[in-house]
């Protein structure tokens, strides 16, 4: 009886948080395993249309990004309310994508260039002839592998 | 003689694991990236002057269109875009044999021997002033029905959806139904 009935006296002994760090440790690698760095900063509104036939991304090492749309509101006064494209950090001409392919050309192995896919991140109130004139620059650049970047639709 | 080395405290190590994890939180997307994926065809050499590729039948073109509007345009028709994957599978599968549909010619693939390959493509054509959602929710349609094609083929064929079967069968049941859409340089036609 008197066994169990020793501490009676006591207060309650704190929770231990010895093992706090671990717990956070592992949704820390959770988050970095599961989650991949945000490349740029947008400097332009982008939200993608929505499409049923997807098929994923694989290797994300493998893609660059083409953005376009209406630059945000504190860029407007420089850059106009019209969609512009913006690769890497910056606001850019559709002139400037043949170098952008090059740049990203020259970063990935040389045997990894055939499997490179472009992603076209673009909004679903642009016009198509900007879109188009991508594409062009796109196979002068022999670029053709693309994907254009779209959210899942509920299935109807 | 030796001083026993104080144990390091580690209450803060839960503070700087949090501060590492909020870190990650801000800084990193976990969205899976998906798209339509499309070929672009090659650029024609420049010096090529006429090509001397045989034009193509018309009955063997499907041409869509889309204006400055987002209104398309199917076979001289003006159609929803509701209905237009049905249209589109109705004419890359051509179940009878219709004189208005694309020709066949027979082809050996494997698993299935001697089958009818449709001749058919599909041209699109968008104008300057198309929106791009309507461009991809028409590529969508598009893409959708020969997907469903060959879906319905590999669960006739082999009995499993055509994501299961191997990369051998998932070819013979592209050579039957290929994905054969091209898309015309854009015209500038009324309005922006």
């Amino acid at each position: 009886m008197s066994k169990f009935r020793k501490n009676d006296t006591k207060e309650l002994p704190p929770i231990s948080t010895a093992s706090l760090p671990d717990i956070v440790f592992m949704l820390l690698f959770f988050f970095m395993v599961s989650t991949t760095m945000r490349e740029v900063t947008m400097k332009v509104q982008v939200t993608v249309p929505s499409a049923t036939e997807l098929s994923k991304l694989e290797k994300k090492s493998l893609v660059s990004y083409i953005y376009v749309g209406t630059p945000f509101k504190q860029y407007q006064n420089v850059f106009g309310s019209e969609p512009r494209i913006q690769l890497n950090d910056q606001f850019a001409k559709v002139s400037d994508i043949p170098d952008y392919i090059t740049a990203e050309r020259e970063a990935r192995d040389e045997a990894e260039v055939p499997f490179m896919i472009t992603s076209l991140k673009v909004d679903e109130y642009t016009k198509m002839g900007i879109v188009t004139d991508i594409k062009q620059e796109l196979r002068k650049a022999a670029a053709l592998h693309i994907n254009y970047s779209s959210r899942k639709k509920a299935e109807r | 003689m030796a001083k026993k080395i104080p144990e390091i405290p580690a209450a803060s190590l839960a503070d700087i694991a949090f501060m590492l994890l909020i870190f990650f939180l801000v800084t990193t997307t976990m969205d899976v990236d998906s798209g339509l994926e499309r070929r672009l065809p090659p650029m024609p050499p420049e010096d090529q002057e006429e090509d001397d590729t045989p034009p193509i039948k018309e009955r063997n073109v499907f041409v869509v269109l889309v204006n400055a509007k987002n209104q398309l345009l199917v076979e001289g028709e003006i159609t929803d875009i509701d209905e237009l994957r049905d249209k589109a599978k109705e004419f890359m599968a051509n179940p009878y044999n219709d004189e208005d549909l694309p020709e066949k010619k027979i082809e050996t693939v494997d698993f299935f021997g001697q089958v009818e390959i449709t001749k058919g493509v599909i041209s699109l054509r968008n104008d300057v002033g198309t929106q791009y959602g309507t461009y991809i929710a028409v590529q969508n349609e598009l893409v959708g029905a020969i997907n469903e094609l060959r879906e319905e083929l590999a669960k006739q064929k082999f009995g499993k959806p055509y994501e299961k079967l191997d990369s051998d069968q998932q070819g013979a049941i592209k050579d039957i139904y290929p994905s054969r859409i091209s898309e015309a340089e854009p015209k500038k036609v009324g309005g922006n």
